[in-house]
């Protein structure tokens, strides 16, 4: 339908509930036929900003076009060509998993075998359990479920709101192949994800945080501005090593994942061999140091710290 | 319609997949008619009686043999003592006291009035009332006699011939059946449609539902539909029961009863789809409905007649949707009212049902 580059443009969107700002002035572009990923913790604004993309919220102010159609103006046309998958599982939980996929063909006017290719993958995982109940299906299950049913209609624009949210490790994998899959399909993918480690899976990301947008990139080009030098530290005494590292003139942060300590240090002033030292004279004798690559969490603490202060 | 044809296929399954519904459904209106039609009477069939005679005479016996030989009244207590009466009464062992003073007899033969003192429990009044008729028309019966022993003439007054048309023999049943029939119809009308809805909002399954083309008319029909035949199929089970099991006469056009029940039930379901567009749970959609409910109950006419009602609790029956079917069910079931005589009341709730569901669907929102 639309004719721009863009599947979705949003101009300075805000919304606030009562006194509470969900969206302030928030502005981006998916590109058609990209995984786009909005990572940011709980309360963000995340679920806000798809409602508003779904035409199940009116934003305060600001623009919204999917494919070229307005979210307000345009919602019965824009209906038709969106997949939502919400992230709360809303489905029908006393309905089997045909009737379910039957169900929102038909109210969609979509025919199922048509549309099966889209599905195929995804669906044959479930097709054994066709006949049982969506309610008494696994986390994993459910969501392959919502998918297929948000894809039946050959959506242009699927929106899926933490869709891997509660779901165990391997079907996390399998669901994110499927993405990719569908994307190889010409689907534009907006999701939303508070796992980072999902951030790399996506075309481009943005960093959400209060309402705001942080950053907007390639996962590559993120990691890439974080303007210092990471270094990872191991030790036995993991917090009072913290505090020590922080009282160094040139480390700028030091924060824990995991086992280990990610340093943050003005880039080219010291090397992983001074840090050590400084341990050492501080009496950490077993400490055990290397030079690292900041990932997404590591920008996404960093601006987040950047925004607040 | 396709879609419509979709939701209503949908809400089928669920309504016939679940466990509580089919019993709330089926078993519990015909319980209902059951008991109802069988417990709920102001019939009084027995009037426990004491009798405080302190004349002792031809007379008075011949006053006390009338109620003993009554089959309403069963005396409990002979005494020449008021305050023994008194006694039964407030243990509630009487409903009733006659009290006859010394001299009852004599009066009567010398032409004087003669005193019965009644008192009555009076706790529940329609039900007082009733006792005292009784007691008074077995009195003026007595009365009759000792008038026509004295002058064999005086029996030539006017009679009272009683008939009582389309109750002959003023069969409490025969009144309460059909408007039980209306109450089940409306139960079903007005909270499982409404909470039907509330019940997507409450397990969030709307959030999907609304991302879909599907038009709010549509959403609205799909959810009437079902409950609308089910209330339909309701009452023609109702109506079986009330046939074979009450021999209650249905004397008007039995297709007539459908289309002013089709018509009743639009505007019921109107107002729980309205109170369900307005709640968030079903708690709070049931809460509103019964609120609703019990009100309409009560006034409709169903236990009390709506003539003895205040002016103004009749003005306001003009927006209560069971006192207009129970009176046009009641018409045509036992009159045999035709469409001409139902026809003002069936256009009021027309009109009422079409003007509630369009309220419905415009406060339905898709969007918040």
């Amino acid at each position: 339908m639309g004719t721009s580059e863009y599947a979705i443009e949003c101009a300075s969107i805000s919304k606030s509930y009562g006194k509470v700002k969900a969206l302030q002035e928030l502005s981006f572009s998916v590109k058609k036929g990209e995984i786009f990923g909005f990572i940011g913790p709980d309360g963000a604004g995340k679920t806000t900003l798809f409602r508003i993309l779904t035409t199940l919220l009116l934003p305060d102010t600001g623009t919204a076009l999917v494919d070229g159609l307005d979210v307000v103006k345009d919602y019965k046309a824009l209906r038709r060509i969106l997949g939502y998958m919400p992230g709360r599982f809303s489905l029908y939980q006393d309905l089997t998993v045909e009737e379910n996929l039957q169900f929102f063909a038909g109210i969609f006017q979509a025919d199922i075998r048509e549309n099966y290719y889209l599905i195929r993958d995804i669906y044959e995982q479930i097709a054994p359990f066709a006949k049982r109940k969506a309610g008494k299906l696994s986390g994993g299950m459910k969501q392959k479920l919502a998918l297929s049913c948000a894809l039946i209609h050959k959506p242009v624009v699927l929106v899926l709101d933490e869709p891997t949210t509660g779901v165990d490790a391997v079907s996390r994998r399998e669901f994110w192949e499927m993405l990719i899959r569908l994307k190889n399909d010409g689907i534009t993918i907006v999701v939303a994800t508070p796992y980072m480690d999902e951030a790399t899976l996506c075309d481009r990301v943005a960093l959400i945080q209060h309402g705001r947008i942080l950053a907007t990139d390639t996962p590559q080009a993120i990691t890439n501005a974080f303007p210092w030098q990471l270094f990872e530290v191991k030790s036995t005494d993991t917090l009072n090593m913290i505090n020590l590292l922080k009282q160094h003139p040139e480390v700028h942060n030091a924060d824990m994942f995991g086992e280990t300590v990610h340093v943050s240090v003005k880039p080219g002033r010291i090397s992983a061999d001074d840090l050590f030292s400084y341990l050492q004279e501080h009496g950490h004798l077993q400490s055990e140091i290397i030079q690292g690559n900041p990932g997404i969490e590591d920008c996404f603490i960093d601006l987040m710290r950047m925004t607040n202060e | 319609m396709r879609i419509i044809f979709y939701i209503v296929q949908k809400e089928f399954l669920q309504v016939f997949r679940n466990r509580m519904m089919l019993p709330i459904i089926f078993v519990i209106p015909v319980f209902q008619l059951l008991i109802l039609s069988y417990a709920v009477t102001f019939e009084i069939k027995r009037i426990n009686l004491y009798v405080v005679d302190n004349d002792n005479t031809v007379s008075s016996r011949s006053l006390i043999q009338h109620f003993a030989s009554s089959p309403f009244y069963h005396i409990v207590g002979h005494g020449s003592d008021n305050q023994a009466g008194m006694e039964f009464i407030q243990k509630g062992k009487a409903h009733q006291m006659i009290s006859l003073l010394p001299g009852f007899e004599k009066a009567l033969n010398s032409g004087h009035p003669a005193r019965v003192q009644v008192i009555n429990d009076a706790i529940n009044g329609s039900a007082a009332s009733l006792m005292s008729a009784y007691t008074v028309s077995i009195i003026s019966n007595f009365n009759k006699e000792i008038i026509t022993s004295f002058n064999p003439d005086a029996g030539a007054a006017a009679k009272v011939q009683w008939s009582f048309w389309f109750n002959p023999e003023l069969d409490y049943k025969t009144y309460m059946v059909p408007g039980i029939l209306v109450l089940l119809v409306t139960i079903i009308g007005m909270f499982l449609a409404g909470m039907n809805v509330v019940r997507e909002k409450e397990i969030g399954t709307i959030e999907q539902i609304n991302v879909t083309p599907i038009k709010k008319y549509q959403f609205i029909a799909g959810k009437l539909i079902p409950f609308w035949i089910i209330a339909l199929f309701e009452l023609a089970v109702g109506l079986i029961f009330a046939r074979l099991v009450f021999s209650i006469p249905i004397l008007g056009n039995i297709f007539l009863i459908f289309l002013i029940a089709s018509v009743y039930l639009l505007v019921v379901m109107g107002i729980g789809l309205f109170l369900s567009t307005v709640t968030n749970t079903q708690q709070q959609s049931m809460f509103l409905a019964w609120f609703v409910l019990v009100i309409f109950i009560l006034m409709s006419g169903l236990f009390t007649p709506v003539e003895s009602m205040p002016q103004w609790a009749r003005n306001l029956n003009v927006v209560n949707p069971i006192a207009y079917f129970i009176a046009m069910i009641r018409m045509v079931m036992l009159k045999g009212s035709g469409f001409q005589h139902i026809s003002r009341e069936l256009g009021i709730l027309l009109l009422y049902g079409t003007a509630i569901l369009s309220l419905a669907v415009w406060r339905y929102r898709k969007t918040t």
